[in-house]
């Protein structure tokens, strides 16, 4: 019987000692929330600032899953019209991707001249050509921007501690990979597709 | 899909009610006029229960952390003993080579000077073989020892509570540990969640700010 007493105890003690850690992992798993709010000031906003629902992505250029999310992104931008405001934030992973940092950087210098979102759209339209610069100088000319200034300011590296800085905020909200979404704050443990991120948008409204 | 590990780990396996149930469960006993068909399962003897430790309960914070010693090179050994007197961060994780273009601990690489910042050290484990780990370390550019805990297998991680017995791999558990060797945080992510690097940064931060109180 008193085998049974100490198999009841280690019980209890496992009980009190560990289960609080899986209840907390299995049942009330929380996704981590966006540290950073957006704001207008600093945030690259594509549609209404003060849209009702906010999508958030921390992407990578050179990534082929994020290439795979960006028409995806733009299905739900389609269907949920002026409701939504899109926020891009930046999240090279530079020891797995050599051009990444500097497609942010080129997308950098030009929301310096006001066309973020041309550039941003450009870049993963030609994930392939990233490791050569002349290409996306081509479409900076195209879009009328001040090409020295653009070159300089991607050569100084000027933007790469906005970068950083959009890196580490990512990593305290708990991005896990690229691309990492945050539907109205929350991130986005679903599948990077339309219908999973209009379902999870219209859900937490 | 992500560019992160769910897409090899998405088994959404997690079992709410473990194996404690099901090996608790007191064995039913016949009485003798019930003249059942299981006449052989009858007179088997009665085995002692068993307590079979829950997959999903990671040690948890105030615990001693327990000492390893694991290959992090074919004849090179890492101890968790090497590293008193600073925090470490231990990483338990399913398999090397998830096919995708970032994972969890590609993340950690480029975290690592904020775990520097800490004086952290961070120390990976999975099951697979040292060959193995060598080989990923390099294609993902690790830059802290990736430990195989083969042989016996898994049973570091089954120390920490952090084994799945019936896949046969380590769960995706997380352990920040004190200059002390005591355990101040612990995380297991459910199944196919890679947890990111935001708790251990702030396990981190929050035994910076305990340690001067402690002192005074």
């Amino acid at each position: 019987m008193s085998g049974t007493t100490t198999v009841a105890r280690k019980r209890t003690a496992r009980k009190t000692l560990l289960e609080p850690t899986s209840r907390e992992t299995a049942e009330k798993y929380q996704a981590p929330r966006l540290e950073i709010p957006v704001t207008a000031e600093r945030d690259h906003i594509e549609g209404p600032v003060n849209a009702s629902l906010t999508l958030v992505e921390y992407g990578d250029y050179q990534c082929p899953y994020c290439g795979a999310a960006y028409p995806e992104v733009k299905k739900v931008q389609k269907e949920l019209g002026s409701e939504l405001r899109f926020v891009f934030r930046n999240f090279p992973l530079t020891n797995m991707h050599e051009h990444a940092m500097n497609a942010a950087e080129t997308a950098e210098a030009a929301s310096a001249q006001g066309k973020f979102w041309p550039m941003h759209d450009f870049l993963y339209e030609h994930q392939a050509t990233l490791g050569d610069s002349s290409v996306a100088l081509g479409y900076a000319k195209k879009l009328g921007l001040d090409t020295q200034r653009f070159e300089r300011e991607v050569a100084q590296h000027m933007y790469q501690k906005r970068i950083k800085d959009d890196f580490m905020g990512g990593v305290r909200s708990g991005v896990n990979g690229t691309p990492t979404f945050y539907v109205n704050g929350v991130r986005h443990d679903e599948d990077a597709i339309a219908k999973a991120l209009i379902e999870a948008l219209s859900h937490t409204k | 899909m992500l560019c992160n590990v769910i897409s090899l780990h998405g088994r959404r396996t997690f079992p709410l009610k473990t194996s404690l149930t099901q090996t608790g469960k007191r064995r039913r006993m016949r009485k003798p006029e019930n003249k059942g068909a299981a006449r052989s399962r009858r007179q088997q003897p009665l085995k002692a229960k068993k307590i079979v430790k829950k997959v999903d309960s990671v040690l948890g914070p105030g615990k001693t952390a327990p000492n390893f010693s694991l290959n992090s090179t074919p004849d090179q050994k890492v101890s968790l003993n090497d590293f008193r007197g600073q925090p470490v961060i231990l990483a338990f994780y399913p398999a090397d080579w998830s096919p995708v273009c970032t994972d969890q601990l590609s993340l950690y690489a480029m975290v690592m000077p904020e775990f520097k910042k800490f004086n952290a050290e961070l120390l990976a484990i999975s099951v697979d073989n040292i060959w193995s780990h060598l080989a990923f370390a390099k294609d993902r550019k690790l830059n802290f020892p990736v430990l195989a805990d083969f042989e016996p297998k898994g049973s570091i991680s089954k120390k920490y509570g952090a084994y799945k017995e019936k896949i046969g791999e380590s769960a995706r558990a997380l352990f920040v540990i004190d200059d002390k060797g005591v355990i101040r945080w612990s995380h297991l992510s459910p199944d196919g969640i890679n947890p990111g690097a935001d708790g251990i940064l702030s396990a981190l931060e929050n035994m910076n700010k305990a340690q001067p109180a402690e002192k005074n």
